[in-house]
């Protein structure tokens, strides 16, 4: 009930770009996902944090469809973007994931050079007209991602030689460089140093002007620094969702508080 | 008259069981006894010695046997040498010009003296007789018991059979002295140094690494002697036929040494042959099998995938003859009938085109079961990177999937390219054996594999240039198939780590 309260006040700040209703996911028989109801906010930052295993990721993965990619797993209930759901026939889910960007947990950049990852979804996309254009979207993309200076001269090195820090911020690059709406990112600083985090961080304010970002994370600092909602998991259930502000300093319930407390996760 | 003998192992293998058998035991005790030492040693507790009990064991067993064995197998190895030359050099030499050569003096002596064993062991002379008989009755008794010579059985080849079974067993003898001695005293070498503190894992450790450095070596080594009496052979091929005529000729008319006039064996129209065919088996097997290893590993259901694999893999387990059957028969005469003739292509049955088609069609499984696995190995992070960012199945398996598992299927390619090179069954019933050198695909022509086999069958004269051309070829083939298969290890390696 309290949950609601927030959540309207946060739809009277922006619309809701992001609407689940009742969202199951299975995988084979485990129960990864029960029941979820959340609305996420435009030119809003969500983060998504809880213990390890609690279904973060796979949540994350519902709302640009990329748990259609693992046979086993089934996704039930609605997910509405923009008022479409997103299981309706008619969508694609290729479009949808062009529309939603994800950066994945673990760093996966392809066995190509440099260039080529963060060209690659302007490429396929058709965004640039010729490689002029191209080198432009590259070299923001890297900026944006704090790459660029690291990596200026050898953008034809292969983007897998890079250091797992320096790949996280190359699939960062590679997702901003399709030109999202929304942005999921799965940890996305998770072997990143302080300076780089900063970087990353200051990324996602800038995104947020004209993007929503869903971030998941381990770090409550984090959490608290870039989000302006943040929703609990607990064993695949939403335990809490609503302002990061009123999570983090008064916390409704007993599971939320021990794990921001640290008592537990 | 060969009266009925019962089956008996030769009289010569008994000992060697029986060493192996003494010295099984003597590994057995050297075990049980450095295990016990070291036990001891450690006043009973296991946790103070060094090594675990039973490396000590194996220590002991280790020292005991490898010695002993390695010696077992170079005597077996240099005893019949040592035994020809003492036996040889008392034949007196009227006996070698009567037979000829000291070798077959040999053969006789060595089969009398193995018959004069059988006939021993059979009761058919005692040992009074069989260090005094005359030939006559000699070879009467072996005659009984079916040993037939050269020629008559005369003195001094009795009296040399003797000497070999009297060397023979000294030899056998001595032998057994010497590797159980050996055995001996290895294993009271490896007791005597057992004691807590000694490193018998890592002298354990270190006699596997030789046990695995010397199968290695093996396979190194065969493939070295292959190749190496392949170019003794060549070699000799060479003196007696020019090599530019053989490399550059553009006729193959090898003409036997009977019939007169000179061959003329040019490589060329053999080489395009072998290209030609394996070019197109090469164009039907890559895009079918590698498409098919695309929908079963990207598309098909695990379902569909569990029971399409192996029956595409039922096409490796063919004999290649039974393709070239279906090229003789179906294929062969359909393309003639349905494309040659009317085409006005010629009216052969047997074509570089039948021959490839099939041969193509034999490569399928090779290509898609290798390409297979290797898409396979592409980590699925890769396409889920790929699909986040929106792009199409088809976009991910084209520009992500593909590259990142070329170098493997490029390997897999070159791979089937050296069996299709060396495919010689299909080639001979689907193409022919005429060598030619011809564009059209619908005239038979012929491979290298396929002159080599006719080059050796027949009357073969291990002298001539006609048939030592064979060796020539054979290499030539070689050299081609392992620079492929370089090619692809290095493709392979050069790019593997990418994703890793
Ligand atoms: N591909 C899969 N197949 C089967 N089960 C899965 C799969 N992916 C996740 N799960 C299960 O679903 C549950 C939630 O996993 P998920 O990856 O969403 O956790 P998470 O919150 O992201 O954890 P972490 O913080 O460690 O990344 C876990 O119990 C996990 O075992
Ligand atoms: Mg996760």
């Amino acid at each position: 009930m309290n949950d609601m309260r927030l959540t309207e006040r946060a739809t009277q700040m922006h619309d809701t770009k992001i609407a689940a209703r009742g969202v199951d996911v299975f995988y084979g028989d485990t129960h990864a996902i029960k029941s979820v109801d959340v609305e996420i906010a435009d030119k809003t930052v969500t983060a998504f944090i809880g213990p390890s295993g609690c279904g973060k990721s796979t949540f994350l993965r519902c709302i640009n469809r990329m748990n259609d990619t693992i046979p086993i797993a089934r996704v039930e209930g609605e997910i509405l973007i923009d008022g479409e759901d997103i299981h309706d026939p008619r969508v694609d889910p290729v479009q949808l994931r062009a529309k939603v960007g994800m950066v994945f947990q673990k760093p996966n950049p392809f066995p190509k050079s440099i260039y080529d990852n963060v060209a690659y979804g302007p490429r396929i996309h058709g965004l640039s007209r010729n490689k002029a254009d191209l080198d432009v979207i590259v070299e923001d993309a890297l900026r944006k991602a704090a790459l660029w200076d690291e990596v200026k001269d050898r953008l034809a090195a292969p983007g897998t030689g890079l250091s797992g820090g320096q790949q996280q911020r190359l699939c960062i690059a590679r997702a901003v460089a399709t030109g999202p709406e929304i942005l999921l990112m799965d940890e996305p600083c998770s072997a990143l140093d302080p300076i780089a985090t900063d970087q990353v961080e200051n990324l996602i304010h800038e995104l947020r002007r004209n993007f929503s970002v869903v971030i998941v994370t381990h770090s409550m600092s984090q959490a608290s620094r870039v989000s302006q909602r943040t929703a609990y998991f607990h064993l695949g259930e939403l335990v809490e969702f609503g302002d990061t502000g009123d999570i983090f300093t008064n916390p409704r319930d007993q599971r939320t508080e021990n794990y921001i407390t640290g008592r537990i996760g | 008259m060969a009266r009925n003998l019962p089956p008996r192992p030769k009289v010569a293998d008994m000992p060697l069981i029986w060493i192996l058998a003494i010295l099984a035991l003597l590994g057995g005790v050297a075990y049980w006894l450095a295990r016990r030492r070291a036990m001891s040693s450690g006043g009973g507790d296991a946790r103070v010695l060094h090594s675990l009990p039973n490396y000590y064991g194996v220590h002991g067993a280790l020292l005991a046997l490898a010695p002993a064995l390695l010696i077992l197998a170079l005597w077996l190895l240099t005893q019949p040498m040592l035994l020809y030359r003492s036996v040889a050099a008392d034949i007196p030499l009227l006996t070698i010009s009567a037979f000829g050569t000291v070798d077959l003096v040999m053969s006789d002596v060595r089969r009398v003296a193995e018959g004069l064993d059988v006939a021993v062991g059979a009761g058919l002379l005692t040992s009074q007789q069989m260090t005094s008989a005359g030939p006559t009755e000699i070879e009467a008794a072996l005659d009984e018991i079916g040993v037939a010579l050269g020629s008559q059985l005369t003195p001094p080849v009795l009296d040399a059979a003797r000497d070999y079974r009297g060397a023979d067993a000294v030899l056998r003898w001595g032998m057994i002295a010497v590797v159980v001695a050996a055995a001996l005293i290895g294993g009271a070498i490896a007791v005597y140094r057992t004691d807590r503190d000694f490193r018998a894992r890592n002298i354990v450790e270190r006699s596997i690494l030789v046990l695995l450095a010397a199968a290695a070596t093996v396979a190194i080594l065969t493939t070295l002697g292959i190749v190496l009496s392949m170019l003794f052979e060549t070699m000799n091929f060479f003196s007696q036929y020019p090599a530019h005529e053989f490399f550059f000729g553009t006729t193959w008319s090898p003409s036997f040494s009977g019939r007169g006039g000179l061959s003329e064996l040019g490589i060329i129209p053999l080489l395009w042959g072998t290209l030609y065919i394996s070019l197109i088996a090469l164009l039907v097997a890559v895009p079918i099998g590698l498409f098919a290893a695309i929908y079963l590993s990207e598309y098909a259901g695990p379902k569909l995938r569990s029971f399409a694999k192996p029956l595409i893999e039922v096409l490796a387990g063919i004999p290649t003859i039974v393709y070239g059957l279906f090229a003789l028969i179906t294929v062969g005469p359909m393309l003639r009938d349905v494309i040659a003739q009317p085409l006005g292509l010629g009216n052969s049955a047997s074509s570089v085109m039948t021959a490839g088609l099939v041969m193509g069609i034999m490569l399928i499984p090779f290509v898609s079961s290798l390409s297979d696995d290797i898409i396979n190995a592409v980590p699925q992070a890769m396409r889920d990177g790929s699909l986040g960012l929106g792009s199409t199945q088809s976009e991910t398996i084209r520009r992500v999937v593909i590259p990142a598992a070329l170098p493997g299927i490029v390997g897999a390619i070159l791979l089937a390219a050296s069996r299709a090179i060396g495919e010689t069954m299909i080639v001979v019933l689907g193409a022919g054996a005429a060598a030619r050198l011809d564009l059209n695909p619908f005239e038979a022509m012929t491979t290298v594999t396929v002159k080599i086999v006719s080059q050796l069958t027949g009357d073969t004269d291990f002298a001539s240039p006609e048939t030592l051309v064979a060796f020539a070829l054979g290499l030539t083939l070689f050299v081609i198939t392992l620079g492929l298969n370089v090619l692809a290890l290095y493709i392979v390696r050069t790019y593997r780590e990418q994703y890793e």
